[in-house]
């Protein structure tokens, strides 16, 4: 039975906790604000480029002559996975869901004979798979300097991806990140971006029928817009990334939050208890005392 | 309307604009061309150039680092890689963009020892942008 004092100091130390993660919520419900914001400022871009795309591979990928970013090198021995997750944790299961399909992933492939890769973009996935995978990583993007995600940072990674590519470190690489859909509902995702698919949203979209004229030709074209592609594709899945941390962070604190709340209630119902106790125990004493007089 | 056109200015970070315009000159990596409603559909990439739009409110100028435009019927879309309205362009960013293009052509010149082709695009590319500094008023140096 805790004394009177323990009880005391733990409702004190429960309460702080509550104020903190209170206060993270609140932080997580800015950020996410802003998250989404870029989200939805990206979008537009992210749908005419796919739409284009989408219409210029169709007619691309019979000829002999398709690049190579979009008919693959001929071979998916060599898999490369780029993991992108937060930089921080307190943010539920957020990172383990993510890092969860990456091993899945990469423990198939093991066991169909390819060769993993594996890139890392953010700590938590590092640390997450290291155990198992950590002689598998080919290199680790550090994001945590970085304020708000920009288009730039996703160009330096897929700079990065399309030199190995160039280099021929990998037949295949897929992207793991985590879709926004609410605050409450993050889906893990694992898109393939090289060799390059594009789906549109509606297949009815105006990229893929109208008839263009193309300056300068249809392959210089392409070839300028797939490296582009990664790019854009490594963009938007960061930016997904950001709204997707910031909105498991947020539930996973409002519960926590919670939670502390309820701790509080029951541990402020045992003090009341104990305290009560304590009293009837003084005077059953005293009494006794003065019955023996 | 048949003398107005949809125009859109999109970069992957955000929407730069999204008006009725009357004729849009877009800076095409083979040779500026401009745009009117009813233009056949074309797609074209970009080189490092500026953009005039013209609309009922009179004309609006971007900076545009690279990217590709659509151009259909009726309406024109501009997806850059970096955009600005003119105005915005500070000799900090300026500087910033062309050593971005100075870096890729030295790196071209290393790994494409004996094929021309890809550095005398970064040479191209460097050429265009300090052409929009000049008429900017911004020193390339």
């Amino acid at each position: 039975m805790p004394s009177l004092k323990d009880l005391k100091n733990r409702i004190e130390s429960v309460k702080s906790t509550r104020k903190i993660t209170k206060a993270m919520q609140m932080v997580a419900a800015a950020k996410l604000r802003r998250a989404q914001d870029a989200a939805e400022q990206s979008r537009p871009y992210t749908e005419r480029f796919n739409a284009v795309m989408a219409g210029l591979s169709a007619s691309a990928q019979g000829s002999d002559t398709a690049p190579r970013l979009l008919s693959g090198t001929g071979s998916d021995q060599v898999h490369l996975l780029v993991v992108m997750t937060a930089e921080r944790g307190l943010c539920g299961g957020f990172n383990a869901n993510i890092a969860k399909l990456a091993r899945l992933r990469a423990s198939e492939l093991k066991a169909q004979g390819k060769t993993v890769k594996i890139l890392t973009v953010g700590k938590k996935g590092r640390d997450a798979l290291r155990r198992d995978y950590g002689d598998l990583f080919v290199d680790h993007v550090d994001l945590s300097e970085v304020k708000r995600v920009g288009y730039a940072d996703a160009q330096a990674i897929a700079k990065d991806i399309l030199s190995r590519f160039d280099a021929g470190d990998f037949d295949v690489a897929t992207i793991f990140y985590s879709k926004f859909h609410s605050v409450i509902s993050q889906e893990p995702t694992a898109q393939q971006i090289i060799p390059a698919s594009f789906e549109t949203e509606d297949g009815e979209e105006a990229g893929a029928s109208t008839l263009y004229e193309y300056e300068p030709s249809e392959e210089a074209i392409l070839a300028d817009l797939l490296p582009r592609g990664v790019a854009t594709a490594i963009f938007s899945a960061l930016l997904e990334n950001g709204a997707s941390e910031q909105g498991a962070r947020m539930s996973a604190m409002d519960n926590a939050t919670r939670n502390a709340g309820e701790m509080i209630d029951k541990l402020t119902i045992e003090y009341n208890r104990t305290r009560q106790a304590v009293i009837t125990n003084e005077l059953i004493e005293i009494i006794s005392g003065a019955e023996a007089l | 309307m048949a003398d107005m056109m949809q125009f859109d200015l999109v970069s992957p970070e955000r929407r730069l604009a999204s008006v009725e315009a009357r004729e849009v000159q877009i800076p095409g990596a083979d040779g500026d061309m401009t745009a009117m409603p009813d233009h056949v559909p074309t797609i074209t990439t970009l080189r490092p150039g500026v953009l005039k739009v013209a609309h009922a409110g009179g004309t609006d100028e971007y900076v545009v680092s690279g990217g590709f435009a659509e151009i259909s019927g009726d309406g024109v879309t501009v997806l850059a890689e970096e955009a600005l309205p003119r105005g915005e362009l500070n000799q900090d960013m300026f500087d910033r963009m062309i050593q971005g293009l100075r870096d890729r052509h030295a790196k071209a010149k290393d790994a494409y020892v004996n094929e021309p082709g890809p550095v005398d695009e970064a040479a191209k590319l460097l050429a265009d942008m300090v052409a929009v500094g000049s008429e900017m008023g911004l020193s390339s140096n």
